[in-house]
C-alpha cells in the first residue's frame, strides 16, 4: 500500500530565485498578484462576513445593508445561544463525542497497531489482510444501517463512535510507526523480563508520542464533524450533536426561538445573527487546533491516510 | 482469529512433524508463546469483523424481498428481480444521469483547479506567500459541509451577501442556492473551494521534488517558461497526477453524500439527487430495502473494479499505481 503519495509529501519551502529561472516580467508579476489575492479573497470573505454579523447588534442587522465589520460589536447572539437550551446542549454532547470518542478511538486503533507490528504472530497476516481488505470494498449504506439496527444501537451514542471505530488508514500508519522502532530498545526490554504489554507501555508509546498526537487529532476532528451518522441512527433530537443543530436552524431554518434560552427583559436577537454564532461556534475548534492539523498534514507524518 | 491457520502456520505444522519440536516449534507452541498479543489483536481483529465484513454479508438482501419484520432469514428470496429494476426505475435513472454529470464535471473543473494553484504556487519565489496561501487554501478542508453550506448559504442564499448587494443596488435578486438550474456548476465551485487546498499540497509537494538539473539543462537548450512546464514541470508530477486520477475514478459512482443529502431539500431531488442520496431516501426512508441495497451492492462492485481496472491500465503504462 505504500505509494508515491507517501513518499510525496513532505514540504520544503525554499526562498530565493533558482539560478536558472529567469525573473518575471511585469504583465506576469501583476497576472500572478490578482490571481492570488482573487483566490485568497474567495476562501476568506465567507468567514469574515459571518463572524461580523455573529457580532453586529440585532439594530445593525435588521436595517439591512451590507455588513463587513459589525458597527455595534454585541454578544447578545452568543449569549442566548450559550446560555441554555438546545446549541448548548449540542456543543456539550459535540464535546463528549470528541474526548470519549477519540478515546476509545486510539485505545482500538493502538491495540491492533501493537499487536500487528509484532513479527511472528501467527495469523497477524491475516488480520492485517483483513484491515486492507476494506479500504478496497466497503459494506454500503443499507447493510450497515441493518447491523447498527440489529445491534439496537439506533438511539444511542455508540452508535456514532463503534461503526468506523478503528481507521483503517491511521492504523497501518501507527503500525509502520511502531514498526520501525528500534528492535534492540524492545529486545533489550523482553531480555529483562519485560512483558508485551511493559514493551508497549514504557518503550513503544513513549516513542511515538507525535504520531499519537496527530492520530488523536485528527480523529477528534472527524468526530467533531460528522454528521450524517447522527442523521442516521439519532431520532431523538434531544441526543443531536452541534452539526445536526446546525443543519436544523441554519439551513433549514428552522424557528431558533426552541433552540435558545431567552433573557425575558430583552428582545431576541434576529435569527441571523443566531444562526451565524451557531456556525462560528461550531467552527472555532477547528480554527483552534487547524495550525497543527496542517503543520503535521504537510510534514507527511499522515500522508497515508490521504486515499480516504 | 486465533485459531486461523495462514500459509505461514501450515508450513510450519509440517516442518514439525519431520523436524525436532525444539528446532521448529509447532503452531501451537508459537501461538501459546504469543498468547498476550492475542490480547491486543482479537478485541480490533473482532470490530473489523463485525463492522467491516458482516455487513458485507448483509448485502444478501439485494436479492431478496426484504422486510425488517421478517428479517435476513425469513425474507423471500426473489433472485435477479431487484436488479432486474435498476433499468426501469425512472429514480434510479435520474440519480445515475446526475451522479455521471456531476462526476465529468469534477474532472474537468474540479481535478485540474489545484494543479493550476500549485503550479503558480510553485513559481512564485517568496516562501512567506507560499506558505500563507496554503494554508488559506487548505483551511476548508477540515470544515464539515454543514458547515461549508451554511457559509455558501450567507454569501450567495437568499438573505444572503449577494443578493444585499443587488438589493443596495436596486437589481432583482437571485437566489443561487435554491435554483436547480445553476445546481451542477454550483456542486463543482463548492468541492472547488473546499478541497482545493488538499490537492494543491499534494502536487506542490511532488513539483518540489522535480530534479533541478533539468530545469537547468532545459534553459541552457534555449527553453522558454512554457516549454519547460511542458516538457519538465508536468512529466515530473505525472505519477502523483495519475495516482490521484486513479482514485478519483474509482468514486465515479459516489460523487460524496452530505454535500448532495444537505442541499437536496433546496435544489429539489431533479437536481441534487445522486446514487448515495438515492440509496438513502429509497432504502432507509421509503423502505424499499431490497432495491437500494441492491444499488449500493452495484455501485460498490462497479467502484472497486474501475480502481482495479485503473490501476492495472497505469501500471501498463509504465506507472506506479496505488498497490
Amino acid at each position: 500500500m505504500a505509494t508515491a503519495l507517501e513518499r510525496s509529501t513532505t514540504v520544503t519551502v525554499t526562498s530565493g530565485r533558482p539560478a536558472w529561472m529567469e525573473p518575471p516580467g511585469p504583465p506576469e508579476q501583476v497576472a500572478k498578484t490578482l490571481f492570488l489575492v482573487a483566490i485568497a479573497v474567495v476562501m476568506l470573505f465567507p468567514f469574515v462576513y459571518v463572524v461580523a454579523i455573529s457580532f453586529s447588534s440585532a439594530k445593525d442587522v435588521l436595517a439591512g445593508g451590507l455588513i463587513l465589520w459589525p458597527k455595534n460589536p454585541s454578544l447578545d447572539a452568543y449569549q442566548a445561544i450559550l446560555r441554555g437550551g438546545i446549541v448548548a446542549r449540542a456543543l456539550l454532547v459535540s464535546t463528549g463525542l470528541a474526548v470519549f470518542g477519540t478515546a476509545a478511538k486510539m485505545v482500538a486503533t493502538v491495540a491492533l497497531a501493537y499487536g500487528l507490528s509484532k513479527r511472528a504472530v501467527p495469523g497477524a497476516k491475516l488480520v492485517l489482510f483483513l484491515v486492507l481488505g476494506t479500504l478496497l470494498f466497503r459494506p454500503g449504506l443499507i447493510p450497515s444501517y441493518l447491523l447498527v439496527k440489529n445491534l439496537g444501537l439506533i438511539d444511542t451514542y455508540q452508535s456514532l463512535i463503534l461503526p468506523g471505530l478503528i481507521s483503517a488508514f491511521y492504523l497501518v500508519i501507527l503500525r509502520n510507526f511502531f514498526m520501525n522502532i528500534p528492535q534492540e530498545l524492545i529486545e533489550a526490554a523482553r531480555l529483562d523480563g519485560g512483558s508485551d504489554w511493559q514493551v508497549l507501555w514504557h518503550i513503544v508509546l513513549p516513542l511515538s508520542k507525535a504520531v499519537l498526537a496527530v492520530i488523536a487529532l485528527f480523529y477528534g476532528v472527524d468526530i467533531w464533524n460528522a454528521f450524517f451518522n447522527a442523521v442516521l441512527y439519532l431520532n431523538d433530537a434531544s441526543m443531536w450533536p452541534v452539526q445536526l443543530v446546525l443543519r436544523q436552524y441554519v439551513l433549514q431554518g428552522s424557528a431558533m426561538a426552541s433552540a435558545i434560552t431567552l433573557d425575558p427583559n430583552q428582545p431576541p436577537p434576529p435569527a441571523q445573527t443566531l444562526q451565524m454564532a451557531i456556525v462560528v461556534v461550531a467552527t472555532l475548534p477547528i480554527l483552534v487546533v487547524y495550525p497543527f492539523l496542517q503543520r503535521y498534514f504537510t510534514r507527511g507524518v499522515l500522508s497515508g491516510a490521504i486515499k480516504a | 482469529m486465533a485459531t486461523t491457520t495462514t500459509p505461514d502456520g501450515v508450513q510450519a505444522l509440517q516442518v514439525s512433524a519431520t523436524a525436532t519440536a525444539r528446532s521448529a516449534p509447532s503452531l501451537a507452541q508459537r501461538m501459546a508463546r504469543e498468547r498476550w498479543m492475542y490480547l491486543f489483536i482479537i478485541p480490533g481483529a473482532a470490530y473489523f469483523v463485525i463492522f467491516e465484513y458482516l455487513p458485507l454479508l448483509g448485502n444478501v438482501i439485494a436479492f431478496q424481498d426484504f422486510s425488517p419484520f421478517l428479517g435476513f432469514r425469513d425474507s423471500p428470496f426473489i433472485g435477479l428481480e431487484n436488479f432486474r429494476r435498476l433499468f426501469s426505475d425512472a429514480d434510479f435513472k435520474l440519480a445515475l444521469v446526475n451522479t455521471l454529470q456531476i462526476e465529468v464535471l469534477q474532472l474537468i473543473f474540479a481535478f485540474p483547479a489545484p494543479l493550476v494553484l500549485a503550479l503558480v504556487l510553485n513559481s512564485i519565489v517568496s516562501a512567506p506567500v507560499k506558505r500563507s496561501m496554503q494554508s488559506i487554501a487548505y483551511l476548508p478542508h477540515f470544515l464539515s459541509w454543514v458547515i461549508v453550506i451554511a457559509l455558501w448559504q450567507q454569501v450567495f442564499g437568499g438573505a444572503g451577501f449577494v443578493n444585499q448587494l443587488l438589493r443596495s443596488q436596486g437589481l432583482d435578486t437571485i437566489n443561487i442556492m435554491a435554483n436547480p438550474d445553476l445546481a451542477k456548476p454550483l456542486f463543482v465551485l463548492q468541492s472547488i473551494w473546499k478541497e482545493i487546498g488538499w490537492g494543491t499540497i499534494i502536487f506542490l509537494a511532488a513539483l518540489t521534488r522535480i530534479e533541478v538539473e533539468l530545469y537547468e539543462a532545459a534553459v541552457v537548450d534555449g527553453a522558454g517558461g512554457w516549454r519547460r512546464l511542458w516538457h519538465v514541470t508536468l512529466p515530473g508530477i505525472r505519477s502523483v497526477i495519475v495516482l490521484l486520477l486513479i482514485l478519483r475514478l474509482g468514486h465515479m459512482l459516489s460523487v460524496g453524500f452530505e454535500q448532495y443529502f444537505l442541499q437536496r431539500g433546496a435544489l429539489g431531488p431533479q437536481a441534487a439527487e445522486v446514487l448515495d442520496t438515492f440509496v438513502y431516501f429509497r432504502g432507509i426512508q421509503g423502505g424499499d430495502w431490497g432495491f437500494a441495497a441492491a444499488v449500493g451492492l452495484v455501485r460498490g462492485v462497479v467502484g472497486t473494479a474501475l480502481i482495479v481496472t485503473a490501476n492495472s491500465v497505469a501500471k501498463r503504462f509504465g506507472e506506479e499505481g496505488i498497490y
